[in-house]
């Protein structure tokens, strides 16, 4: 005889103010197999978690239903709670009376109706339960990072120094992402460059690295503990155990002549151009160049070949070609970045027009000793040093006809960090910024903006650009400044717009191969945007800097080891424990047709053979590989033989459930 | 393709000669266009100022007329802005419909497409074909276009050329053999709506454009609003007075402007309706 224990939590005002708690308890009491049932205010704290336990023991309970929130929220916690006082945790179930009901209701009476009829759904329900055993898997203890920016280079080295073994894949010739491409970084003015290098280095050398360049990933398979993933090494055509880094063979590239080449260099955002072959830039890790083959006269038209003459190391190989490989890991660390919006982009300011408005990472190049000018700020029509800048805030963010409602949140800080170079640059210059708002909240933040406005002497305008067109030589930047109410209107040198942080493209393809769920604008989602802020639904993958939101160094280096430390959580066990709320598959009447196969959206589902004694085969069936299976019922709904059924949520269960609907 | 002609109010006085232009030119380029029987005024900016509901009921008077046309064709950019809107929103809004219906006896479901000539001259012709049958090249003629700020706007229901740097005129004079200037006040607007308030706001504004069309090194301004054009063309005296300059800018329809390389009569054009004479450019051109 089924002895269950009703509880019903008031959730302080959130349930009872509109679902009479009491009566639901009385109600309770009075159903069949309900040993006890008892409400109170908060079910979830100590003394709730409390009275639950006692009641157990006292009154010899044989499973349980809490009503209060969703299982989402607290099914964990009750589940602990249970096992505590020794019952099965899966012996105790919830009714959601908050989400489901006293939260979307108003009419108290209904409410109370309702509330009544889905605890008693949950006690039908439990008299069904049986105890479950979790689920045992193994766990590889090697970590797989993807994205080689601070983030990536962050998460590894974190992971490796915690002793276990990282294999980095970057898209790009080099690691660095972005950050090697500022000059110097608020709030501190540090060398971007002087910070990130040894980091670099430090993991092309660290033991427990292996750092895969020029790589992507192509393929994942499996599940938290065991995913088999499958990377790409694209051909660089230079032979990395030979090459010495001398840089002979793109100083000697005929299509890298400085006056001819017409390949627009990355690392500079066009600013440069560069050869054919070429390390992106001269602290590049790994320091071995690349071929780039859509500009390459020896792959285009088969003449040439320059490069592998010079190279006294004998490291250029034409015949080089892609190698896959695959790789075992247990956990994923997704560090993939972010991208800027093209100036181009925005028409109305002459983005992509005028060759003297530029983003804000093309200033930071012109600001850098490596960069396309040395450090000098000339602007790019005609290298003269621009005597008066205008910096435009918000260009794309906060911008719904631009399809960005949001905040990119960094470019506040490095616009003021422009207005405050610049001016350590050009000494006579003047920078004027227009913002809407200024958002600096971090710690030495807003400090630092007002030494851009108060001692750099930036002059920030607060008003939107209305037109900015060419005249003269000049940029003439028409705008408002609302805090005086006056139309202003500037002759500029340059014109810089800090343009809206956005997903990379093919941030969306990357996170459907880990089934990880993004956002409209391709960023990646997060479990829970407080409370895991680094994990994603995805079991076994986490997140790192700013491929989930707009970010700025701190923020990522503290995400990405905040990333490291989950791994290594998750590394400090040999085996894993999942719950046992997954699909078996019945072998003897399983007819073998795969719509299961077909349906599974997490590839669960294997092939069995069944042979008699001889050996001969009998049949092949279905095989629910339970460290995969998610527990989604999908194929136990699908199965025309009703061979499946999903541990937790059987038929049975479920019936006793519809039956005790509107009794 | 068949088109509904709209010609519009302004197009029967002030404007007479850009819809005479207009015509001529359409007719020299095998655009068939049929006017739309008992048409009656958009409403333009006094309808859209007193109520949404006449400005939307006037528009579906004359579109509720149309009948076996692929589109509705106008020149002015304030028609073609006001049918242009309200066929928008009647196709959208069911409750409009029903509530203009009401008003204005018709039925309308915004369903014909109002499409402007420059729209039309550019996508469904193609300038291959205007280069093909120009007859004299507007060579050496250096044209501002100025497309003002209603053309184009707003750009979720017009949304024919890029809203804020549209193309379509310089190409479609580009292909009658002119030299179109790259000039930054090609949207700007000219102050129309304040004509008989501000007069010293719109002259302001007026003469911007004029100086900034004449220091890109432009001859002529090519426009397409009948608005636009009487501030420009007739305003130039009281530039003078107010700022001193005097521009002697010729503004003309851009219908003229291809009409003249098409080769058709200049009683055709109109052009001895302008204020500022295109005779004397003109005739410098020719001699060149
Ligand atoms: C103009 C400008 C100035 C800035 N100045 C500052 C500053 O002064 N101070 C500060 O704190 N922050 C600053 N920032 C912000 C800073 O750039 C970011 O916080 C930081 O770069 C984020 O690092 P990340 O590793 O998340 O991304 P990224 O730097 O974008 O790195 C991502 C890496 O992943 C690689 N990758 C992408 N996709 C794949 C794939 N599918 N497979 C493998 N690899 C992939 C990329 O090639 C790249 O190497 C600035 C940003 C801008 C735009």
């Amino acid at each position: 005889m089924a002895r269950v224990g009703v509880f019903i939590c008031h959730c302080g005002e959130n349930i009872a103010r509109t679902v009479d708690c009491a009566r639901v308890a009385e109600y309770a009491a009075t159903l069949p197999g309900v040993a006890h049932a008892v409400d109170y205010r908060y079910m979830c704290s100590d003394p709730g978690q409390r009275l639950i336990e006692t009641a157990i023991r006292e009154h010899g309970l044989t499973g349980v239903v809490v009503a209060s929130c969703s299982p989402h929220m607290h099914e964990v916690t009750f589940r602990r709670t249970v096992a505590r006082a020794g019952l099965n945790p899966f012996l105790c179930e919830m009714a959601n009376i908050r989400e489901q009901c006293s939260w979307v209701h108003e009419d108290r009476e209904a409410a109370t109706a309702k509330a009544c009829e889905l605890v008693r759904l949950m006690v039908e329900k439990v008299k069904w339960n049986t105890a479950l055993e979790p689920i045992h898997v193994p766990v590889t203890r090697k970590a797989l990072v993807i994205g080689g920016g601070i983030a990536g280079i962050q998460a590894a080295l974190d992971i490796a120094n915690g002793g276990r073994e990282v294999i980095l894949v970057e898209k790009g010739p080099s690691i660095g992402g972005h950050m090697a491409q500022l000059s110097e970084t608020f709030p501190t003015l540090d060398c971007s460059q002087c910070i990130m290098t040894p980091r670099m280095v430090e993991v092309k050398n660290h033991p427990n690295i292996t750092l895969y360049t020029y790589a992507e990933v192509e393929k994942v398979d499996g599940y938290i503990g065991n995913f088999a993933v499958t990377i790409r090494k694209k051909a660089r055509c230079v032979d990395e155990a030979l090459c010495t880094g001398c840089g002979e063979c793109q100083s000697k590239c005929p299509q890298g002549k400085l006056k001819t080449s017409v390949i627009p260099n990355e690392f500079d955002l066009g600013l440069s151009r560069r050869p054919a072959i070429y390390v992106p830039f001269p602290q590049a890790v790994p320091n071995v160049p690349v071929i780039d083959k859509e500009h390459c006269r020896y792959f285009q038209d088969g003449k040439c070949g320059v490069c592998q003459k010079v190279c006294p190391a004998k490291a250029v190989d034409f015949t080089q070609t892609d190698q896959v490989v695959t790789e075992q890991v247990g956990a994923i660390v997704v560090a993939t970045g972010y991208d800027v919006m093209s100036s181009g982009e925005y028409g109305e300011y002459g983005g992509g027009r005028y060759p003297d408005v530029i983003d804000g990472l093309q200033f930071e190049r012109l600001l850098s000793a490596s960069g396309p000018t040395g450090g000098e700020v000339k602007r790019p029509s005609d290298g003269k040093v621009p005597e008066t800048v205008v910096f435009i805030a918000c260009a794309g963010s906060r911008d719904r006809s631009h399809g960005v409602p949001y905040c990119s949140k960094i470019c506040c800080m490095y616009t003021a960090k422009h207005a405050m170079l610049y001016k350590h640059k050009v000494h006579h210059g003047q920078a004027y910024v227009f913002y809407m708002d200024i958002r600096a909240g971090g710690k030495n933040y807003d400090e630092f903006v007002r030494r851009a406005i108060e001692e750099e002497g930036a002059v920030y305008l607060r008003g939107r650009v209305s037109r900015l067109y060419q005249k003269d030589g000049q940029l003439i930047v028409k705008g408002a400044d609302t805090l005086s109410g006056q139309p202003v209107e500037i002759a500029a040198d340059l014109v810089v717009l800090a343009t809206a942080i956005q997903a990379r493209p093919g941030s969306d393809a990357l996170a459907q191969m880990l089934k990880v769920p993004y956002d409209g604008y391709g960023f990646l989602s997060e479990a829970h945007p407080k409370l895991r802020p680094v994990e994603t639904n995805s079991a076994g993958v986490y997140l790192a800097g700013a491929c989930q939101a707009p970010k700025d160094i701190p923020e990522t280096v503290a995400q990405a080891s905040a990333a490291a430390s989950k791994v290594l959580g998750l590394f400090s066990m040999e085996q894993m424990e999942r719950e046992p709320t997954v699909s078996v598959v019945n072998e003897r009447t399983c007819i073998g047709c795969f719509d299961c196969e077909r349906v599974c959206p997490f590839g669960a589902i294997e092939h069995r053979e069944i042979r008699d004694r001889r050996g001969n085969l009998l049949k092949v069936v279905s095989h629910v590989n339970e460290g995969v299976c998610a527990g989604c019922g999908a194929c136990a709904t699908t199965c025309r033989s009703g061979s499946i059924e999903l541990r937790g949520y059987t038929d049975e269960q479920v019936f006793a459930q519809i039956a005790a609907v509107g009794v | 393709m068949s088109y509904a002609y709209f010609p519009g109010c302004s197009q029967q006085g002030m404007a007479a000669e850009f819809d005479r232009s207009a015509r001529s030119v359409c007719d020299r380029l095998g655009i068939a266009l049929s006017e739309i029987p008992d048409w009656v005024c958009c409403g333009a900016t006094p309808a859209h100022a007193t109520s949404h509901l006449l400005s939307i009921a006037l528009p579906a008077l004359t579109l509720a007329k149309v009948k076996d046309a692929d589109a509705v064709a106008t020149v002015c950019a304030a028609c073609y802005s006001r049918l242009r809107i309200a066929s928008h929103e009647l196709r959208e809004d069911a409750e409009l419909r029903a509530r203009v219906k009401e008003a204005a006896g018709v039925e309308c479901a915004g369903e014909v497409p109002v499409r402007h000539l420059l729209d039309i001259l550019c996508n469904d012709l193609g300038v291959a074909a205007i280069r093909e049958r120009v007859k004299r090249p507007l060579a050496g003629l250096k044209v501002a276009c100025y497309y003002g700020c209603l053309l184009m706007r707003p750009p979720k229901v017009v949304a024919f050329d890029d809203p804020e740097n549209p193309r379509v005129m310089d190409e479609v004079l580009a292909a009658a053999g002119a030299e179109c200037v790259e000039w930054p006040y090609k949207t700007e607007c000219c102050g129309a709506s304040l004509s008989l308030a501000r007069p010293d706001v719109v002259c302001k504004l007026a003469n911007d454009i004029l100086r900034e069309a004449r220091d890109a090194g432009a001859h002529v301004i090519a426009v397409a609003c009948p608005l636009c054009h009487t501030n420009l063309d007739l305003r130039q005296a009281d530039v003078a007075r107010q700022y001193g300059v005097r521009y002697e800018m010729p503004v003309l329809f851009f219908t003229q402007l291809l009409g003249l390389a098409l080769g058709v009569p200049e009683k055709g054009l109109g052009l001895n309706r302008l204020i500022v004479s295109p005779k004397p450019v003109l005739e410098k051109l020719a001699a060149a």
